[in-house]
């Protein structure tokens, strides 16, 4: 069903648990948030029982490929919105690899008119650094920020902007529109032709490994060009304990500097190759245990800045195929806040404050999205995610909205299962169905 | 075990097993009529997506002194060339009713990937630089016919470990077997997590053999060079190259091994690959009995499984 962007109707969410906080009801209308108490009335809104539930501002992704354009088989921006309502998701940040890259203005313009076709979720484009991802020549920059679009967030993700000099140029420039380079940390050289990690697993399997330090020196590197030209850097996808002790030690020189975490990073190790299915092959690739946990200490303590999806849907043929061949990435969306309460908040490193911050508010600043990561208060956008947080579910990738299956949890059983969405006051997602 | 994947599938009941079986056909072999009708009406298709004319050969020769039908499927001029997966080449010949799929590829795992998609027994003859275990066991085969026996004996392994599926799976097989292994490399090419293994670890041949009674050459590919992996050929050959003088130092009745194929003047002299010490053609002769058992106790049916426990 297409959707107005600005709802027509209210709602009042009665029960619901603010951030994990008390039980109280939000009363809905205009699309943003109109009252919040106990014991509210309003004759002319729709009743939703959130008895329960769990209350999160509207989840936001730094990183989703949508595949759109060009490998509509996979993913389209309709597709991929649809799965991120079903997270839980309003706004996504769709990555620039498509083909043809997002490089210019109109390619991310016609990637967020997608987006506001669907109505399901915002898509913020997020452009190129380099045309057609060549890593040598800086991509319009300017005007993709200056396009409709309003592009802030630049990243080649997927290849690693990895000349020095380039990178400097870029984080510079990108300061006229107080732009950030969402770096893929990938030193190329030490990668070639690289599997999973390296070590113990990939020396026994025989697969070429991905060596740690390939992401930290590239993030080390970073981290100090950033502090040098007074710019904005992120960290895509940060995957390694080396590299969380160096983002703790640049955060504490004052360097502007704030990363990200994937859920299956958080969750996964390189032990799953093991059985050479490439379901688990991604890049960066699973680590160690000792790796995940560093991970996890690095989210709760802030130095990992939020969660972000990573979502890499691929066709069936793409990973039915030997380990070398097969495609790299996970989808992610429909499983992420499982995910995180699973090793997060099940564990107690969080608490749904935090959630809350590292899935919404903080992606949503870091990416200069206005309406986007915003306290459940009085007078916001009413970007409310209801989620129930006692609920278990299994894993069944058929069931998934999104065109790929390549999902690593199928068949597991995790926490939690997203209720409702409500995108500026619509329902995206209700009863847990799309709308 | 419905299929030999790796050499670290094996116990050292089952490993014993196929070695014995070998020793057993190499003995009936010796007759005038080398073939046996032990699995007629059996096929076994050779699957071979890297050129190796020595390891496909040698199956096929065991799978024919077995009287299996044999069908050879190259990757080149079939449809394979043409953009077919793996999984539909699988079954295809699933569809087929192949009882065994032996199966070289340069891609890691490739022969797990086949064993998820194929009911018949899968043969791993090389998979990249995983694993190789019909080479392990022709050659632990060897060193027990020259040697007597496995146990206690010192192997050193010589070369490029790291790119290395004969070094896996041998340094796997001899740990279970009880043998010492020492392997020997510049530590460019040997892996990050070496330590972690059932083995020593040395960078200078010199000092390992002396104290070795096998020593394995592997095959160092001259154009590792480019990736920095050494500097010559000339300096890898000085320094870990098996040549006369090295010859020389070993211990009276020590042996040396290469799975071929040999660079004569890189990682061993044609002096030392000539001479009566060198087990390199004995080493193919005992492939096929190898070869032959491993198929044998694959396919020749019940109670005659290479091991007894289920997967």
């Amino acid at each position: 069903m297409h959707k107005t962007l600005e709802a027509e109707s209210a709602y009042l969410i009665r029960g619901a648990r603010i951030a994990g906080g008390d039980p109280g009801d939000i009363l809905i209308r205009d699309g943003v948030i109109a009252d919040i108490g106990t014991g509210l009335t309003a004759d002319d809104a729709e009743p939703v029982d959130a008895e329960g539930l769990i209350a999160l501002p509207g989840l936001v992704d730094l990183h989703t490929h949508l595949r759109e354009p060009g490998r509509e088989d996979a993913e389209t921006v309709a597709s991929g919105a649809r799965a991120a309502a079903m997270g839980g998701y309003t706004a996504v940040h769709a990555m620039a690899n498509t083909d043809p890259v997002a490089d210019t203005a109109g390619v991310v313009e016609q990637v967020w008119r997608l987006g506001r076709e669907s109505g399901h979720c915002d898509v913020q484009p997020v452009g190129a650094v380099t045309r057609g991802l060549d890593g040598r020549h800086l991509a319009e920059l300017g005007a993709m920020a200056d396009s409709v679009a309003r592009v802030r967030v630049f990243s080649d993700d997927g290849m690693c902007v990895s000349d020095a000099l380039l990178m400097r140029r870029a984080l510079e420039y990108v300061k006229a529109f107080d732009g950030v380079v969402a770096q893929h940390a990938q030193e190329p050289r030490l990668t070639e032709g690289a599997q999973m990690n390296e070590g113990v697993v990939s020396d026994r399997l025989g697969l070429t490994g991905w060596p740690a330090v390939a992401e930290e020196a590239i993030i080390a590197r970073d981290c100090l060009l950033t502090e040098h030209v007074g710019s904005r850097l992120h960290v895509c996808h940060v995957s390694t304990k080396g590299s969380v002790q160096i983002l703790r030690w640049a955060k504490g020189r004052g360097c502007d500097v704030t990363a990200e975490v994937t859920p299956h990073h958080l969750l996964l190790t390189d032990e799953l190759a093991e059985t050479y299915d490439p379901i688990y092959k991604v890049n960066p690739p699973l680590r160690t245990a000792e790796d995940v946990h560093a991970l996890r200490e690095g989210l709760a303590d802030g130095t990992i800045d939020c969660v972000a999806t990573d979502h890499a849907p691929h066709p069936i043929e793409a990973k039915e195929a030997e380990w070398a061949n097969a495609a790299m990435g996970m989808v992610g969306l429909e499983t992420a806040l499982s995910v995180v309460q699973h090793t997060m908040v099940d564990t107690g490193m969080l608490d749904w404050a935090g959630v809350a911050d590292r899935m919404s508010i903080a992606p949503a600043r870091i990416g200069r999205l206005t309406g986007h990561g915003r306290p459940i208060a009085v007078g916001e956008p009413a970007n409310v995610t209801l989620y129930d947080a006692g609920a278990k579910r299994d894993i069944d990738p058929a069931a998934m909205a999104s065109k790929s299956r390549n999902t690593p949890y199928q068949g597991m059983r995790v926490p939690g299962r997203v209720v409702a969405t409500f995108l500026r006051g619509a329902p995206t997602v209700l009863k847990g169905k799309i709308q | 075990m419905r299929h030999l994947l790796s050499a670290g599938d094996l116990t050292r009941d089952e490993a014993v097993l196929v070695l014995d079986t070998a020793a057993e056909l190499a003995r009936i072999s010796g007759r005038s009529v080398k073939k046996f009708p032990t699995l007629r009406g059996r096929t076994v298709v050779n699957l071979f997506y890297e050129d190796s004319t020595r390891t496909r050969t040698s199956f096929e020769l065991a799978a024919k002194r077995m009287s299996a039908d044999v069908i050879n499927f190259s990757a080149k001029g079939s449809s394979v060339s043409k953009g077919e997966s793996l999984k539909d080449t699988a079954l295809t010949l699933q569809a087929m009713g192949a009882d065994g799929v032996v199966i070289r590829h340069g891609s890691a795992g490739s022969a797990h990937r086949l064993a998820g998609w194929v009911d018949g027994a899968v043969l791993n003859a090389g998979d990249g630089t995983h694993e190789h275990p019909t080479q392990a066991l022709l050659d632990v085969y060897t060193m027990r016919e020259r040697m007597g026996r496995v146990d206690g004996l010192r192997v050193a392994i010589v070369g490029d470990i790291l790119h290395s599926r004969v070094a896996r799976s041998n340094v796997l097989l001899l740990h279970t077997l009880g043998a010492e292994v020492t392997l020997v490399a510049p530590p460019t090419l040997m892996p990050v997590s070496v330590p972690t293994w059932p083995c020593a670890v040395s960078y200078d041949l010199d000092e390992v053999l002396p104290k070795s009674d096998v020593v394995m050459m592997l095959r160092v590919q001259a154009e590792r060079m480019k990736d920095a992996f050494f500097p010559t050929a000339r300096e890898y050959s000085r320094r870990y190259g098996l040549d006369r003088d090295r010859f020389a130092r070993l211990q009276d009745g020590a042996i040396v091994m290469h799975p071929g194929p040999m660079v004569r003047g890189m990682e061993i002299s044609a002096e030392v690959a000539d001479s009566a010490r060198s087990t390199v053609n004995e080493q193919v002769t005992n492939g096929v009995s190898v070869r032959m058992a491993v198929l044998y106790l694959l396919l020749g049916g019940s109670g005659s499984a290479i091991g007894n426990q289920g997967d």
